[in-house]
């Protein structure tokens, strides 16, 4: 037990005696003013609006597709490559693989191109030369889709088959690009065989998935600190030697979250894919050749009439599209949350 | 126009162990070839910013190994003058300029000259320091090499390093973690593992825009001890604000001056201890002595 002992001017405090020594944090509240209190509203409303919707689309299509996976099983739904829901025969191996393929191309594509597309507006093009390419980049994304599909089975598609067939003429050796022809009478290489493949479906849409892939990287890049591009220069820097220090690491973030957003959208592309691609239902690994699918092409080509268990088998198919895709996003934050080394370093 | 070559100086005794300064200027020459502290003129400098005319026609004689402080109120075009002198001044848009910075009698600017030669001679120290901050500090004080195209094995990279280091008055804080990052070392080391990583592409030159003005007065007095160490190695060329700095670290200083609409010009250069002592200009003597700036 202490006192308080008094003298002179100052105080010397004396502290609770043994046992008494329990501060426990305040729980701190505030009054919030009416326009904080409506705007909190707002705000919070429109985010739960946001999850509710995600919410709901996924649960109407685990409910709708019940009917579908049940008949046969989630396991023989995953492995059979056949689509008669009519038979009780299908599954989505052999659309899902296509899908994936269509994307992966797409992404072949569309990654180089958007790199380099966002490092020449940021770090080389002029103020003017760069205002312009970011305008065309973002109006190639306000052209509708179907109009890519066209454009890509009637121009696109004749221009590119030579292209296809030179590279499956000398790298068929990789099975990737193998053209296997099944028509024996007809043993020479033949036009038709390279048209309407993975390939063709994958380059228009990796057209598509350029502008969003560039914007995020040219963004992502643009922020890369000048004081470190200064330092870099000041060393004697080559520019392709600072672009590879400083903006390279710095912007790496946006690389891959553009890259997965790209692949997002080109895992759902629709109408595109729908028109270009001749619908086969069998694996089909080699990319130039004729055939493949994609689920969101089958959906549209498939749903006009559609019903019963024929319905609930494309729900079921959308399904594991959608749960496809959230993978592919939810791995992309974890990887971006997990190398923000450059930007985050900087503070 | 005389070019004088200054002969590296060996000091007396080693202050560390390790790395001897025989050995490490033998790499620097492997790697670098020849390498002395360099002359550096500008001769009739005029700076333009758009339309606007920041520098009109300024000359100065930065003699080989010695060091010249900057000095003036802000605005007067002193920075700018700097960054001409290692052609930084061009990577803004709209900068054009005029006149010659001759090294060692050579104009950088000459059309056969490559700007990446340029800036690897004649170094520079930001006002903010600038590692790389995801980058180990070993690779920071090494980045220069990478950068500029310059193989070097990994025991010639082990010697600069640690030569590097010492030189910048930071080896002893940082040799047991030169695999951190540079990122996460205080400001005033920061700047001067900067210092160190400007070192390592053994510059002729090196140019120090306001290096201390972000830092605490230890750290200030760090990188002024790094500056006196480096005299007669390397010719440095400092931009400061302090005064006192001026006159502790400089051996030749420069006054800057632009009045009012008009682009700036050195008014009076000469010995700092002159400049400091007995300058001819009012206008000097007055910005030395605190009156204004």
């Amino acid at each position: 037990m202490t006192t308080i002992k008094t003298h002179g001017a100052t105080a010397l405090p004396d502290y609770p005696e043994a046992g008494a020594d329990d501060a426990r944090p305040r729980i701190l509240t505030q009054a919030l003013e009416r326009v904080d209190h409506t705007f909190r509203g707002v705000v919070t409303g429109s985010g739960t609006v946001v999850v509710m919707v995600m919410g709901l689309v996924a649960v109407f299509l685990t409910v709708r597709s019940v009917q579908a996976l049940g008949t046969e099983g989630v396991g023989a739904f995953l492995t059979t490559q056949d689509w008669s829901p009519e038979t009780g025969h299908f599954g989505i191996a052999a659309i899902l693989t296509g899908t994936v393929l269509i994307a992966l191309v797409a992404l072949a594509i569309a990654f180089p191109l958007s790199v380099a597309t966002a490092l020449f507006i940021t770090q080389l093009a002029g103020d003017r030369g760069s205002r312009l390419l970011t305008t065309v980049v973002d109006l190639m994304a306000a052209v509708p889709s179907v109009v890519y599909g066209i454009w890509g089975l009637s121009f696109l598609e004749p221009v590119v088959v030579p292209f296809a067939r030179w590279l499956s003429t000398w790298f068929g050796w990789i099975p990737l690009f193998a053209v296997p022809n099944p028509d024996a009478a007809n043993p020479l290489p033949n036009d038709a065989l390279y048209t309407s493949s993975t390939f063709v479906a994958g380059l228009v849409v990796g057209l598509m998935i350029v502008p969003i892939m560039t914007s995020i990287m040219r963004e992502s890049f643009a922020r890369a600190p000048q004081g470190e591009r200064e330092g870099a220069f000041a060393l004697g820097a080559t520019r392709w030697g600072m672009i590879r220090t400083v903006v390279l690491p710095f912007g790496r973030g946006g690389v891959i979250g553009g890259t997965m957003l790209g692949m997002g959208r080109a895992l759902g592309e629709t109408i595109a894919i729908y028109l270009i691609i001749s619908p086969i239902f069998q694996f089909n690994f080699h990319i130039l050749s004729r055939g493949t699918n994609s689920i969101a092409a089958l959906i549209a080509l498939r749903y006009g009439e559609a019903s019963g268990v024929t319905l609930s088998a494309l729900m079921a198919a959308g399904l594991a599209l959608f749960v496809l895709t959230m993978i592919v996003n939810f791995s992309a934050s974890a990887i971006i949350a997990r190398s923000r080394s450059g930007a985050d370093a900087e503070a | 126009m005389t070019t004088t070559t200054f002969d590296r100086t060996v000091a007396p005794s080693d202050p560390y162990p390790g790395v001897s300064r025989d050995a490490a200027a033998e790499v620097r020459s492997e790697l670098f070839g020849e390498s002395h502290a360099g002359e550096l003129v500008a001769d009739s400098i005029t700076a333009w910013f758009g339309e606007r005319k920041v520098l009109d026609r300024v000359s100065l004689d930065m003699k080989a190994g010695e060091v010249t402080a900057l000095i003036g109120p802000s605005g007067c075009g002193k920075s700018t003058f700097l960054r001409i002198l290692n052609r930084m001044h061009e990577m803004v848009p709209t900068a054009s300029l005029a006149g010659e910075v001759r090294l060692d009698g050579a104009d950088i600017y000459a059309p056969a000259e490559k700007i990446t030669a340029a800036r690897r001679n004649i170094g520079m120290i930001f006002q903010k320091p600038n590692p790389f901050p995801a980058m180990s500090i070993y690779d920071n004080v090494v980045a220069g090499l990478k950068l500029s195209g310059v193989r070097a094995n990994r025991e010639q990279k082990d010697v600069l390093v640690e030569d590097s280091l010492k030189k910048a008055a930071i080896w002893d804080e940082v040799k047991d973690r030169l695999d951190q990052p540079g990122g996460g070392l205080s400001g005033g080391q920061q700047q001067r593992l900067c210092i160190a990583r400007s070192l390592a592409v053994s510059p002729r030159v090196l140019l120090m825009d306001e290096p201390c003005s972000a830092l605490d007065p230890t750290s200030t007095r760090r990188v002024e001890e790094t500056i006196e160490s480096l005299r007669g190695q390397v010719t440095i060329v400092i931009v400061t604000h302090n005064m006192q700095q001026a006159h502790r670290v400089s051996d030749k200083t420069a006054f800057f001056l632009a009045s009012l609409g008009t682009p700036g010009v050195i008014i009076e250069h000469g010995d700092t201890q002159a400049m400091f002592d007995r300058p001819q200009d009012q206008r000097t003597y007055d910005y030395v002595n605190g009156v204004f700036g």
